[in-house]
């Protein structure tokens, strides 16, 4: 563990509408504080020295999904990579295929909007029972690996199928999010769910290249989640 | 500036639990609502709550609502309303119930029932031994419910406005209020939204202490804005420094860890929790541990090179209840501390985590202030819920897993309340005052043509180590004193930031230039609330009001058992009475004792 002051060298893809006419790299070097292990905190430490420095953060550790990056290359979360692990010059760039707005932030509506498209919500309609719906501990464990998406948006982002058809494909994070609720025993609509995927964009655009695994930083795997899917909808059709 | 207006039946400011909560109410109701969120909803700082929401369903152990009322009672320290308490212990089961069936993953009992752990303060008989009364989702709670929370929103319809920052209440010359401005992050533009009713949900401020398990995003934006426009904050003095944020890096480890069996150990080993409370030991109350583990680290038994922490040891757990029941702590431990918890204990220390104060409601989430000589006067057209709002079901000091109770009920009963004035036609559009939108335009203006002055993270630093020196776990009467000059010069300081920025396109310089606006009336109001309560009681333990046989634990019931309401304007303080009688004659009042462990 990195107990000392260091420099720290960085490339950072800068782009300020109101002023520049086309993005460029920035270099940019910066003095971190022992304490400073996270990317995250060097991110903070430059914009302490520059503050239009534009970049989304909020919980600080990884469970809001809000600081995910483009760090050498790799889509990650700033604020669970350690910075003295990276190559230098780190090269920050904004999420890969989204338009970008401002420096380090770009426009989510996409990717949201993917994830709204599968129903994201328990689809249940007979009568709530007056305590809670049973489900068995077995039952439940289906769901781990798949309700702790913090929809930051690395794995969609490092998908080469959502970037040739973000507003077809509906991407590694909203089919994740399709087969938590399929997988869930107290709800009742895994056959619309599954109609509503069953086109050639939506769900088989995926051709199983990985990236979304590879980048996860919740270590969860959509890879499997997509194939449980496509799976269960070649038992439906025969 | 060109300021566009939008209009409302209901404008919900804040979209984490409290405010996705009172959002499905509004939307269920078919009422015109819009949400305002300065980030996506699942961002909000819910999300990071981890050990569980209490409820008295029984899963598991034998459980009474009554029992909850007295546990939070005295973990207020009988600060705590008791007519608001009571409401939110018979509530809890309704609205965790109601959570399952919008499709929260909770843990299960083997017989398939939501699964139950013990917490800190929680217990069975008055007091007797713990309970299992904390409803949990792993150590993921908050995620999970924030999350089914938003989705049942997007199945609800709600519409929200994302990624845009409230800025200033709009009151009108009768101090009715009128809803607020905002200003868009994406464009840099301000508008109007004007509302026959809103609701505040926008949580805490922890991010005015140095060392913080909360997000950066925690600035107190509601109370800030409340206290700007003429609203008193309540019992500001009392702030909850978790018992464990891993050292250094301030993230939380959540009260669980010790619920499935953790131990705090001093650097001989000790488990000294035994010491100070016999009973309860490493589950009693928040404020009870982490002073203890300040003692410990003062008295020369603390660990590692600088003997500044403690340790949480789960060595003697086997994983696989560690990979089961506190997977995110494992993930958590090796990323922020370097530490595996199956192999070696977690370096901790006590970290600032909730403000038990905030604005002033009643249990139906409701803004009341002083008014004619009665202090629960209702402020037309207001209303405010979670860790913004004081109700006051916290008192001086919060029980664990009571905050995502306090957001579920008080959002809920803040929709409801919003719902059924408006039906009784209680809520009419009043006409904008012509000034609505000067304050938020005057901030902004200053912003853009100050020429030279103080950083923005200067003056933030400044403040943080200012309350962390003079308002921390324990406190102390010279201290307190300086802190109040300090604080003041701070604030000083506030009115000179300077940002470089001036883009109009996601101006984030100039977003926390704003934010710290909003933190500087948090933290005036926590450091004079503080020195003005001459005695110890729940967090707010100070050197001149020691425990002797007069004053248990420092406690003056005679003199200080009464509500704080501290005001912006020449920060002037006020005080009130607590409510301590129940809702219900179901339940006798809770008298009050000495609070031990």
């Amino acid at each position: 563990m990195q107990t000392s002051k260091r420099t720290v060298r960085f490339k950072i893809y800068r782009y300020d509408p109101d002023k520049d006419s086309r993005p460029y790299m920035q270099d940019i070097s910066v003095e971190l504080d022992p304490t400073d292990k996270k990317l995250l905190d060097a991110l903070v430490r430059i914009k302490d020295k520059d503050d239009s420095l534009s970049f989304r953060r909020s919980c600080r550790e990884g469970v809001c999904g809000s600081d995910a990056l483009n760090i050498n290359g790799t889509n990650g979360l700033a604020c669970l990579t350690d910075v003295d692990d990276l190559s230098q010059p780190i090269v920050l760039r904004p999420l890969p295929g989204l338009p970008v707005i401002r420096d380090l932030i770009v426009d989510m509506t996409q990717f949201f909007k993917q994830y709204h498209s599968v129903k994201p919500y328990l689809i249940n309609d007979d009568p709530p029972p007056e305590r809670e719906r049973l489900q068995s501990p077995e039952e439940r464990e289906e769901l781990n690996g798949l309700y702790e998406c913090i929809l930051c948006a690395c794995c969609s982002t490092a998908c080469p199928s959502f970037w040739w058809n973000p507003d077809k494909f509906v991407g590694p994070s909203g089919l994740l999010n399709a087969y938590r609720f399929i997988a869930d025993t107290r709800d009742k609509a895994t056959n619309d769910r599954l109609d509503n995927l069953e086109d050639p964009y939506r769900l088989f655009r995926c051709h199983t290249i990985m990236n979304c695994v590879a980048v996860c930083p919740k270590e969860l795997n959509p890879a499997r989640a997509i194939n449980k899917i496509k799976d269960m909808m070649v038992i439906r059709a025969i | 500036m060109n300021v566009a207006k939008r209009t409302f039946d209901a404008l919900i400011v804040g979209a984490g639990g409290a405010g996705l909560r009172a959002a499905l109410q509004l939307s269920e109701a078919g009422l015109k609502t819009a949400v305002l969120s300065k980030v996506f909803p699942t961002r909000s700082h819910t999300v990071a709550a981890q050990g569980g929401v209490a409820a008295s369903l029984g899963n598991t152990t034998e459980d009474h609502w009554h029992w909850h009322m007295y546990d939070t009672v005295k973990g207020s320290d009988w600060l705590g309303d008791q007519d608001a308490i009571e409401f939110m212990c018979r509530k809890a089961n309704e609205v965790v119930i109601e959570l399952e069936h919008y499709g929260m993953p909770f843990d299960r009992t083997d017989n398939g029932k939501i699964y139950q752990r013990p917490f800190g303060g929680h217990s069975m008989n008055y007091g007797k031994s713990p309970v299992m009364r904390s409803c949990a989702a792993a150590d993921r709670t908050g995620h999970a419910m924030l999350h089914a929370l938003y989705q049942r929103n997007v199945r609800a319809n709600t519409q929200f406005f994302v990624e845009w920052m409230a800025l200033d209440l709009i009151r009108d010359g009768n101090g009715n209020v009128l809803g607020v401005t905002a200003l868009e992050l994406e464009t840099g533009e301000v508008s109007i939204f004007h509302s026959r009713a809103t609701i505040f949900a926008t949580g805490g401020s922890g991010r005015i202490f140095y060392s913080s398990t909360n997000a950066f995003t925690n600035t107190g934006d509601g109370l800030g804005m409340a206290a700007r426009a003429g609203i008193p904050l309540e019992d500001m003095e009392f702030w909850q420094f978790h018992p464990t944020g891993v050292a250094g890096a301030g993230v939380l480890i959540t009260e669980g860890v010790r619920g499935e069996g953790g131990i705090l150990r001093n650097a001989n080993g000790e488990r000294f929790m035994e010491r100070y409370a016999p009973n309860l030991k490493d589950l009693a109350s928040r404020d009870v541990v982490s002073r203890s583990m300040v003692t410990e680290i003062n008295e020369g038994r603390g660990c590692g090179h600088d003997k500044d922490y403690v340790l949480l040891d789960i060595t003697h757990l086997s994983p696989e209840i560690i990979m089961k029941r506190l997977p995110g702590i494992r993930e958590i431990s090796i990323r922020f501390a370097g530490v595996d918890p199956i192999k070696a204990p977690i370096p901790v220390v006590p970290t600032c985590h909730y403000q038990m104060g905030g604005i002033p409601t009643n249990y139906k989430g409701q803004v009341v202030h002083p008014k004619l000589g009665d202090p629960n006067t209702l402020v037309h057209g207001f209303y405010a819920a979670g860790e913004c709002a004081c109700a006051s079901v916290h008192g001086s000091n919060r029980l664990g897993t009571n905050s995502l109770l306090d957001l579920l009920v008080f959002g809920k009963s803040a929709g409801e309340s919003v719902v059924e004035d408006f039906k009784a036609g209680q809520l009419d559009l009043k006409p904008l005052p012509d000034d609505a939108a000067d304050m938020s335009i005057g901030r902004i203006a200053r912003l853009e043509s100050q020429k030279g002055g103080n950083a923005v993270g200067e003056v933030r630093i400044a403040m943080q180590r200012a309350m962390q020196k003079h308002a921390s776990v324990f406190r102390f009467k010279d201290l307190l004193k300086e802190g109040v000059t300090h604080i003041l010069k701070v604030a000083e300081g506030a009115k000179g930031t300077y940002i470089n920025d001036k883009s109009k396109v996601w101006n984030t310089a100039r977003q926390e230039a704003l934010e710290l606006d909003n933190m500087i009336e948090v933290a005036k109001a926590t450091m004079i609330s503080a020195e003005a309560r001459k005695e110890s009681r729940g967090a707010h333990v100070r050197d001149d009001a020691p425990d002797t046989p007069e004053h248990p634990n420092g406690r003056d019931d005679e003199n200080w058992l009464k509500h704080t309401l501290w005001f912006s304007v020449d920060n002037h303080l006020e005080y009130k009475p607590v409510r301590l009688k129940p809702l219900s004659d179901d339940v006798e009042p809770i008298a009050l004792a000495k609070r031990t462990y």
